[in-house]
């Protein structure tokens, strides 16, 4: 237990410190909520919801994503590369305890910034939610830290590490788009729209929203099947990695 | 027996390791003893950090046996017996160096405190600086500082001086010789000769993933320059190693055998303190050219 302590503190501590991490992962969703929520959009409405509380749902999914993908993927695959994941591996430190912290750490940067989210929009936005639905899309956009958390096990061990950065941008940004993270999913074309659904992150959006009772039209447990799904199929990317990295190091890859 | 008591605390037994295609380590046979510095001497790619690696339980052998404590190192278990210095690109760098031993002892069931490791591994100046502010030289002591802060009882150095200026070398030498006085067991990769004779009580030369040497410093050396001078003299063993250029020498019934690294020199010693002497034979060895190679780098 204190193993596990230490690794998540020091774990936390050292991603605080990364300024590439804390302002671009970290921040990235922020700007982007208090350029469309605070500034355009504030008092338009959409779908039933009023804007500010849509973005809320599809940003807060951005930002959990963002924290998971670049706090555990780019970290891992950059430990990986460096020749430091050999040094924790010739150590003591239970091999499961080293990728606990890292999800853990995944789930704190994307509750805080969740949690930053929606101080901007309940301060900022007009964002007005009932106590209980306040709480149910926070726990529905945290609990995204885990199919995400499992992305990021998979990325770090399958993306190479100087091309890591380049790789984990690449499935980020498309990835947010394509799910209607930055528009609405409604306004994307229709080819769009059809696409989006085979998307994680459109599937947290959409359980986040269906709290606003956005999401009329989907049954409510498809999303939470479609995550579990995606869950599975990044963790099996991920141990697929990992046989991969060590036969690699064996010289049998 | 316990095997607590065995004089032995780590073994590759005719150990094959293929990247590959390539043989990286062919039928090599090693031990660490208990509280012996063992240096494994060789140029780059002999095969030394695949030894290491063996010995930590990253690579899995093609053939062989690779024993630590009596067990096989890839159980995680008995890591905690032991504590590894590896050659690492780049570090987490916004760690401090105290955060990172405070971080690194928190896996051992028995660690020094935070303030004696940073004694034995002279980082204490270093505590509060971030990983990524040291020159290389630091960021070896604080690596240092991280195999040996678990009080482990077999510590494994892979090029512990590499990128260090002579003074911080020999500051590494003392901390290294300081563990061996605690009773801990050491084994060292280098290809400095100079490192392993300064530090080592053995060696074991590797080359091109063969063991082609083993011994003391003073041995491999005679046999590194590899001369050899025979003769029949009356004088006693203790005059002949008064000799300039004599690293050793034998007596085999009325002859001696000399170990030298100029015959030239042994020659006309010998020749003005025992004119007697008579049925000299030489002998030059055969192991300058892989010594050349290790020389070279």
């Amino acid at each position: 237990m204190n193993i596990y302590w230490k690794e998540t503190k020091y774990e936390f501590l050292k991603m605080l410190r990364n300024p590439r991490f804390g302002l671009s992962a970290l921040t990235m969703p922020l700007l982007f909520y208090i350029l469309y929520a605070v500034i355009m959009y504030k008092s338009r409405h959409f779908g039933g919801a009023n804007m500010s509380s849509y973005m809320l749902a599809t940003f807060g999914s951005f930002g959990v994503m963002g924290a998971c993908l670049f706090g555990i993927g780019l970290n891992l695959a950059n430990e990986r590369g460096l020749g430091w994941l050999e040094v924790k591996r010739a150590s003591p430190l239970p091999p499961a305890i080293y990728f606990l912290a890292k999800l853990t750490i995944g789930l704190l940067f994307g509750v805080a910034e969740v949690a930053a989210l929606f101080a901007l929009g309940i301060g900022l936005a007009d964002v007005r939610l009932a106590p209980l639905d306040t709480l149910r899309m926070f726990g529905i956009l945290v609990a995204g830290s885990i199919p995400f958390g499992a992305l990021g096990l998979a990325l770090g061990y399958l993306a190479k590490p100087d091309s890591a950065p380049v790789i984990v941008n690449l499935i980020y940004l498309p990835l947010s788009f394509f799910s209607g993270l930055w528009m609405p999913v409604e306004l994307l074309p229709k080819a769009l729209q059809q696409t989006a659904v085979y998307l994680p992150p459109y599937h947290l959006s959409r359980l986040a929203l269906g709290v606003l009772g956005v999401d009329q039209d989907h049954v409510y447990w498809t999303h939470w099947q479609a995550l579990t799904c995606f869950t599975a199929i990044f963790l099996g990317l991920a141990m697929l990695g990992y046989r991969r990295d060590n036969a690699r190091q064996n010289g049998l890859a | 027996m316990q095997p607590d008591f065995q004089p032995e605390v780590a073994r590759l037994n005719r150990v094959i390791k293929n990247y590959g295609s390539r043989r990286a380590l062919q039928e090599v046979d090693l031990c660490v003893n208990r509280g012996e510095i063992l240096a494994l001497l060789g140029p780059n790619g002999a095969g030394k950090t695949t030894a290491v690696k063996l010995l930590l339980g990253l690579l899995d052998p093609n053939g062989g046996e690779v024993r630590v404590f009596g067990k096989d190192p890839r159980e995680a278990r008995g890591r905690q017996r032991t504590g590894a210095m590896l050659q690492v690109a780049r570090v987490p760098e916004t760690l401090r160096v105290r955060e990172h031993i405070d971080l690194f002892s928190s896996y051992y069931p028995h660690p020094l405190s935070i303030a004696e490791t940073m004694e034995a591994a002279g980082v204490c100046e270093l505590a509060n600086r971030k990983f990524g502010e040291l020159s290389g030289g630091e960021k070896q002591r604080a690596l240092f500082a991280l195999a040996l802060c678990g009080n482990p009882d077999l510590l494994f150095l892979d090029e512990p001086t590499v990128g260090m200026d002579v003074e911080a070398r020999r500051g590494m030498w003392k901390q290294i010789r300081s563990l061996a006085a605690r009773g801990k067991s050491v084994l060292l990769t280098t290809h400095y000769l100079e490192e392993a004779e300064a530090l080592a009580d053995r060696i074991v030369v590797l080359h091109r993933g063969r063991v082609i040497e083993n011994g003391t410093a003073r041995e491999i050396k005679s046999r590194v320059t590899g001369q050899v001078v025979r003769c029949r003299t009356k004088l006693p063993i203790e005059d002949l190693l008064r000799f300039d250029y004599v690293n050793d020498v034998r007596r085999e019934g009325d002859s001696v055998e000399i170990q030298t690294s100029s015959i030239d020199g042994v020659l006309r010693q010998l020749i003005l303190t025992d004119p007697e002497a008579a049925g000299f034979e030489l002998q030059k060895g055969g192991l300058e050219d892989a010594f050349l190679a290790l020389t070279a780098k």
